[in-house]
């Protein structure tokens, strides 16, 4: 057979130079492992120039001291001292920094516990209620474009609705509900997690519909046929085949609250704590090293989560 | 498909889906509609008339908003983000359908880059190019004594912080693209003596083609609307993301609304051409 190519190959390739090479017996264009490695090198250097490297430099900039002006290398632990300062002689009263990854921590339960329902719903609505193809694709648009809008402005557009004279207030007050204006729709918990709810439920609805829509038919109908309720084909058929969904869109939510600053910032009238938001400003008064040792404690923080929620699912298997 | 019979949940799980939609598309509607106030209009509602009054504040600059430099950079920055990351995730896409050292590494890489917080990868990127700044200058020409100031800068660490962002999802774009392609087509065309050039540029390239505009979508968007990484790269000049939450706690007029309304309008325009095109490409690969 590989002599037969090989004929056509020369008889075909008229290009100088080209028919005197010998023609490949690989089959594939971008075969070998050099050309693969090649083909790889500009990804390897955006990850190691913009990425590693910068990883590296905030681990090695956690132990360097600082003055006012400038930061100096240096190998000290007092950076991650001063951010546990007084936490052990305190308790059983919480130190600032204890305190601030409590209220992330509540936030990063909480907007996931909103997305999962939102987005589990949506997506077993989108994958096993809405019929055609065309009808799916359509229902999905809806999900989507919002998500192609900026996340500032999806922040500030929720102002008119929820600000004290804000289209919520007007309609409570109005039906008679409440004579004043409700304080806590905006700058509060209460905004916090209606945004990121708002900005990532996109998140979780995606790789939950990704995995329902693999989940075959003929398995529902099975456990149907069994005589198994709806409630029991969704909790032990449905459910643990969407998992591997479930748990990639909690990784994007729980990840990206983690380390949150903006919204945080914004819908919380930056009077709220989180641990980004305090990385921030310690950044804007330049202190560098405390912000890295904060930043790799977080970076910690974030890994935990990861390897525990990684553990139960095998993501190149999922594409 | 036809049997009309619904369960009763199927009416439930549509009002919620409506619901979500809702919740979705309403605060977006109500900025867009408060933009198109008279002079009169404040932040909330009721509308105060009805013009186009803020537009044009926007568009004459006179107001408290000069957006137009944030726009165009971040708009070149974008166009610049999606071309490098369809370039680069189609060369390791290619890459990766094959063994190679390392291969597994990368992946683990590129998903790492996704899911560490977007803080600590720009402090990270921030601290990375102010020790280079601090060793450039101890260069000891007189031109970088004299005129050197930073490296730090929107198409250098600016640039480099987006990509961090966008690769991934690329990446993964072009798993999915390259599990389900058929090498078959390829086969055929290395029988009639393509090089690997010919091959990529005739065969591989025209079958991906629909899908590589999903990846311009993702690199051009993600760009655009970047803030997080971007808060300690970008040097002395924002981006409009960055301009814009500045905004939100200094600017009490409409104009904001109308600024949100452009931005947006900008964003879902670019999407719907990309999208536009891809889909020109698919049916001519149909018909083809």
């Amino acid at each position: 057979m590989e002599r037969v190519h090989r004929g056509v190959t020369n008889a075909v390739n008229t290009g100088a130079g080209r028919a005197a090479r010998p023609a490949r017996t690989r089959r594939n264009p971008f075969a070998g492992t050099g050309g693969a490695l090649a083909l790889a090198l500009p990804m390897w250097l955006v990850f190691a120039l913009f990425f590693l490297l910068p990883l590296a430099v905030t681990v090695i900039v956690s132990f360097w001291e600082f003055t006012q002006y400038s930061i100096e290398p240096a190998f000290i632990l007092r950076n991650y001292a001063d951010l546990f300062d007084g936490c052990l002689e305190d308790l059983p009263y919480l130190c600032t920094t204890l305190k601030t990854y409590l209220s992330t921590l509540k936030f990063c339960f909480l907007v996931w516990l909103t997305t999962l329902i939102l987005g589990f719903t949506i997506a077993y609505f989108l994958a096993f209620h809405v019929r055609t193809l065309p009808m799916q694709v359509t229902l999905f648009l809806i999900c989507t474009i919002p998500f192609w809008t900026s996340i500032v402005i999806r922040m500030i557009a929720w102002i008119p609705l929820l600000g004290r004279n804000g289209l919520v207030n007007q309609a409570l007050i109005g039906m008679g509900v409440t004579d004043a204006p409700l304080e806590w729709l905006l700058y509060s918990d209460f905004s916090v997690i209606l945004a990121l709810t708002h900005l990532y439920a996109l998140f979780m609805v995606v790789p939950i519909y990704n995995s329902m829509m693999r989940i075959d038919p003929a398995l529902i109908e099975a456990a149907v046929d069994s005589g198994a309720s709806g409630l029991q084909t969704l909790t032990n058929v449905i459910v643990p085949l969407a998992k591997p969904g479930i748990i990639i869109g909690s990784i994007f939510v729980v990840t990206i609250v983690m380390g949150d600053f903006l919204t945080i910032g914004i819908m919380g009238g930056q009077q709220i704590a989180s641990v980004g938001k305090r990385i921030q400003t310690e950044i804007q008064y330049l202190q560098f090293p405390i912000a890295a040792a904060n930043a790799v404690m977080l970076l910690v923080a974030v890994m935990l989560a990861i390897s525990a929620l990684l553990r139960m699912v095998d993501i190149r298997k999922e594409l | 498909m036809t049997d009309g019979s619904r369960p009763r949940s199927f009416y439930v799980l549509a009002a919620f889906f409506t619901l979500f939609a809702l919740f979705l598309w309403g605060p977006l509607f109500a900025i867009v509609a408060l933009s198109f106030q008279g002079p009169d209009g404040g932040l909330v509602f009721p509308m105060n008339g009805l013009s186009l009054h803020w537009f044009r504040v926007l568009w004459s600059g006179q107001g408290s908003v000069d957006i137009s430099g944030a726009f165009f950079r971040s708009f070149r920055l974008a166009l610049v983000v999606m071309v490098l990351t369809v370039v680069i995730s189609v060369m390791a896409g290619l890459a990766f359908r094959h063994r190679f050292p390392g291969a597994m590494l990368l992946l683990y890489v590129a998903i790492a880059s996704l899911i560490v917080p977007s803080i600590v990868v720009s402090l990270g990127i921030g601290l990375e190019f102010r020790l280079i700044d601090g060793w450039i200058k101890t260069w000891p020409f007189d031109w970088v004594q004299r005129s050197f100031v930073t490296l730090l800068g929107t198409f250098t660490s600016g640039l480099g912080a987006h990509l961090t962002w966008t690769l991934p999802f690329g990446l993964l774009i072009m798993f999915a693209v390259f599990n389900r392609f058929n090498p078959a087509y390829e086969e055929a065309a290395r029988d009639l003596g393509a090089s690997r050039w010919q091959t990529f540029r005739f065969v591989t390239l025209p079958i991906i083609a629909p899908f590589l505009i999903g990846v311009a979508v993702f690199g051009f968007t993600l760009s655009w609307d970047e803030l997080a990484r971007s808060s300690q790269v970008m040097g002395s000049s924002n981006t409009l993301p960055m301009q814009l939450a500045a905004l939100t706690t200094t600017v009490t007029t409409p104009e904001i609304y109308a600024l949100a309304t452009v931005t947006t309008g900008a964003s879902l325009a670019l999407v719907a051409i990309l999208l536009g095109i891809a889909w020109v490409l698919r049916r001519r690969q149909g018909r083809g």
